[in-house]
């Protein structure tokens, strides 16, 4: 027991089935999350087209897809969100990255729990199956938004969308909600205990920070989503009315009475906030981890960045009603909810600042995932100004059902989270897949994704303000919506374009991941764990042996050093600086 | 050593740094699982006193029957977590017998709770506090009383049922689950033995020949579980798995009196 080959839990596996199948391994399990989540962005990826293609050619007939009718459009808006945010922003950095470099970042041969971790991935696979099939049952997908507000998520009369296919959509929701919890529980479990000799928690990199905090988030969110959903299966299985009040619908009395749609909205902003969170904590990990690797400095402000990190998931419990303003709250609650909601930017601007003071007077190696790095910085701005606007209720109020809060929530939760996994990816791909990825191709991949996305959601800012209203499939017969419409059309081939270049992304990483050249095993002369093993790492991560961790992760430019850096397995002592 | 987390009493092997509270791995992820099935209840907790504040006259239809049912089943619980008590007293001096009778009374208890509470919903809707979309009892003349709970206050049932049943879903894998530790792989065929007469066994109209097929789900579930791990249990697992039956008892504590008590009809003479 005592020696360090017998500490690893499972023999490496025989078989196809065993090995990529159901394997317990963290990274396979890791690899299948991201692809699951890539598959599921191009979905998502596509919904939002169709969406852009028909605001500004309503009548035009798109082949396979055929004439998109109004309730279509609400079909493929709650489908874009649902897959977007469940199955890309919450998937791909936790479950994805997470998965893969959380133990090795420790020093784990594995997660704590791997039989977990394995049903955890099988559940959310589950879970993406049963939404996907929404588009297929009769009616065809729900159109009650990925935020589902009851009365209309929970009568099964409400709309075309509404029948089997909400069923569908719930379902799929409260089993991603257990696969969630699976992980999360999982994630902290190996953060707390598995960690190497040495690795204390102040030692971490900050990529373990944030997924450690954001597993806290999930395992605290998810349990109250899932318990809104059951509440929402039964109100439309079974005739309760949770949700529902006395109402109407095409003149006919619904069976329904007694309950409140604010019940619903409080359950799910209670984990729709923490939510907002879990997609983007991961990113800012990333972007920590890569801007003091590629500023060749040590983090600024180590202590602080994780203590923002604690505080920002902290808050995020306390805002949920920031999303209910428009529901008629007590202007009191109202008055609470805003301040907690601008008391979160004290721990967003520690964490701007600190990697403004990362990049300040750094020796500074602009390779692909450092752009996306700044790119997350500079989309996690734009898009947070907005955020103290929208905190205040009266500025809320006549903003919150315009484009405005689409383009807010896109550039920060959307794009941002996004450009977090891009910078991921192009990080961590040489130990992923052994092979570097195209360094132009990515470059061209960057800047005209950075260029798109603003010239996408930047216009809706002004859109909102205009007064243009959220989730009408179109605006040709409103007067004063009309002429709005030219920006309208200037976002959609913003959009074509956009899209159109995350093919050059695609193209280079299958390319890469066959042709690239050979990585070697540190190809960033970056310190963390995962680079002092082989690449791509042995199935219990080090070879047999667990690593002794001596410093902190971020010791680059260390005077009197050997080496520019200092990797954190280095038994060599640095000297104070 | 079949686990890759830190293993009871070897979790100072010198490898990796102290655990939390120095304990085990399992045991913190149960208890972080606690921690976030406790706010699913929570949550379920939330809507019934949403539901009740909002809802002015609240009926206590519950007559002496129904308490004296629901004060039962809270013994046989209370008995089951002394049960359980045993069970990991026995495991922890290595007595592995009497762990296994410990477990399998245990899951007696639990099973007694669970037919108690079925035939007592079934008795429920029969007389007429049912759900809307329950289907109609064949034969069975509802009492005017429940019926017209259901009708004047559809919150009532629906709260009943959504926490009752949420509760009698986590006995039932708590059950499943000490079965998987007492007998392992011996267990499979019983759970699906159990599915079959429980969905043989009950009519078409009630709720439980649709619920039976958890015992389904989980038989396939664990059948994966036994298959990659099939491994002999330690006395962590029993310890594991009674802290979920200790909570599972807890939550039942808050529901027996919020939900059976705090709606008893009393009548002054």
């Amino acid at each position: 027991m005592a020696t360090t080959a017998s500490i690893h839990a499972h023999a490496a596996p025989q078989g196809f089935i065993r090995k990529y199948i159901f394997s317990l391994d963290h990274k396979v399990i890791g690899l299948q999350y991201y692809f699951l989540a890539l598959t599921a962005v191009f979905v998502g990826m596509f919904l939002s087209l169709l969406m852009r293609i028909h605001l500004i050619w309503p009548q035009v007939s798109l082949p396979l897809v055929g004439e998109i009718k109004p309730e279509t459009y609400l079909s493929l808006l709650t489908m874009h969100g649902t897959i977007m945010v469940f199955f890309v922003l919450t998937t791909a950095p936790q479950g994805g990255f997470g998965n893969y470099f959380l133990p090795i970042q420790v020093g784990a041969p594995d997660m704590a729990f791997p039989v977990l971790n394995m049903l955890s991935f099988w559940t959310t696979f589950i879970a993406f199956v049963t939404i996907i099939a929404a588009f297929f049952v009769t009616g065809g997908a729900p159109l009650h938004g990925w935020t589902g507000y009851a009365p209309l998520s929970a009568l099964p009369n409400s709309g075309p969308g509404e029948q089997l296919g909400a069923d569908l959509w719930v379902a799929s929701i409260a089993l991603f909600c257990i696969a969630s919890l699976m992980g999360a529980l999982n994630f902290i479990t190996t953060t707390l205990d598995l960690r190497a000799k040495g690795m204390t928690l102040m030692r971490m990199p900050l990529t373990c920070w944030s997924w450690f905090i954001t597993a806290i988030l999930g395992l605290l969110a998810f349990g109250v989503l899932l318990s809104a959903g059951i509440l929402l299966l039964l109100d439309r299985n079974l005739g309760t009315s949770f949700y529902v009040p006395l109402v109407v619908v095409n003149g006919q009395v619904m069976g329904h009475k007694g309950g409140s749609p604010l019940l619903w909205q409080h359950l799910f902003w209670f984990f729709g906030h923490p939510e907002v969170y879990i997609a983007i904590l991961p990113g800012m990990g990333v972007t920590s981890q890569v801007i003091s690797t590629f500023s060749r400095k040590p983090i600024f402000g180590y202590k602080a960045m994780a203590y923002a990190l604690m505080a920002i998931g902290l808050l995020g419990f306390m805002v949920w009603g920031h999303h209910m303003f428009m529901s008629g709250m007590s202007p009191y609650s109202a008055f609470a909810f805003s301040i907690m909601t601008m008391a979160i930017g004290v721990p967003s601007a520690i964490k701007t600042f600190n990697w403004l003071g990362t990049l300040w007077g750094g020796r500074i190696r602009l390779q692909t995932p450092m752009l996306f790095a700044i790119g997350f910085v500079s989309l996690f701005v734009s898009g947070g100004l907005s955020g103290p606007f929208l905190a205040q209720p009266v500025l809320d109020i006549p903003l919150h059902d315009t484009y405005f809060v689409v383009g807010h929530f896109h550039l920060i939760m959307g794009v941002a989270a996004i450009f977090g996994i891009f910078a991921a990816t192009y990080y961590w791909f040489p130990k992923m897949f052994g092979r570097m990825m195209n360094e132009r191709l990515g470059q061209i991949h960057f800047f005209i994704t950075l260029a798109g996305t603003y010239a996408i959601f930047m216009p809706m800012h002004y859109l909102g303000l205009a007064g243009q209203t959220r989730r009408y499939s179109q605006f040709t017969e409103v007067a004063y919506q009309t002429k709005l419409i030219p920006l309208q059309t200037f976002m959609t081939y913003a959009a074509f374009v956009t899209i159109g270049v995350q093919l050059v992304f695609l193209f280079n990483l299958f390319w890469s991941m066959f042709k690239g050249p050979k990585a070697s095993d540190n190809p960033w002369e970056a310190t963390t764990l995962e680079w002092t093993t082989a690449t791509p790492p042995p199935h219990d991560n080090f070879g047999g042996r667990t690593p002794v961790v001596y410093h902190g992760p971020y010791e680059y430019g260390v005077p009197g050093a050997a080496r520019d850096y200092i990797m954190q397995t280095d038994p060599a002592t640095v000297p104070s600086h | 050593m079949s686990d890759v987390a830190v293993q009871h009493g070897v979790a100072a092997a010198g490898v990796y740094e102290p655990s939390l509270f120095g304990t085990y791995s399992k045991k913190i992820g149960m208890w972080l699982f606690l921690l976030s099935d406790s706010l699913t209840f929570g949550a379920l907790l939330f809507a019934y006193s949403y539901g009740r504040i909002s809802t002015p006259n609240w009926p206590t239809p519950f007559h002496s029957e129904s308490i004296r049912n629901a004060t039962l089943m809270t013994a046989f619980l209370l008995t089951s977590s002394l049960t359980m008590v045993l069970a990991v007293r026995a495991a922890v001096f290595g007595n592995a017998k009497a762990q296994r009778w410990w477990l399998l009374a245990t899951m007696a208890c639990g099973t007694a709770f669970v037919i108690l509470h079925g035939r007592e919903w079934s008795k429920l809707i029969a007389e007429g506090l049912t759900l809307p979309m329950f289907p109609a009892v064949p034969g069975h003349e509802a009492a005017a009383e429940y019926k017209n709970v259901a009708e004047t206050v559809p919150q009532f049932p629906a709260t009943f049922f959504g926490l009752t049943g949420m509760h009698m879903l986590h006995v039932t894998l708590g059950v499943i689950y000490l079965g998987i530790i007492a007998l392992r792989k011996k267990f499979i065929p019983v759970l699906l033995g159990l599915w079959l007469v429980a969905w043989l066994a009950t009519p078409d109209y009630s709720p439980f020949h649709y619920g039976a097929h958890v015992l389904l789900i989980s038989a396939v579930v664990a059948a994966i579980v036994l298959w990659l791990r099939p491994k002999v249990y330690d006395s962590a697992d029993v310890e594991v798995a009674g802290l979920y039956w200790h909570f599972v008892d807890l939550v039942w504590m808050f529901i027996f009196p919020l939900v059976y008590l705090m709606s008893t009809r009393i009548i002054r003479s």
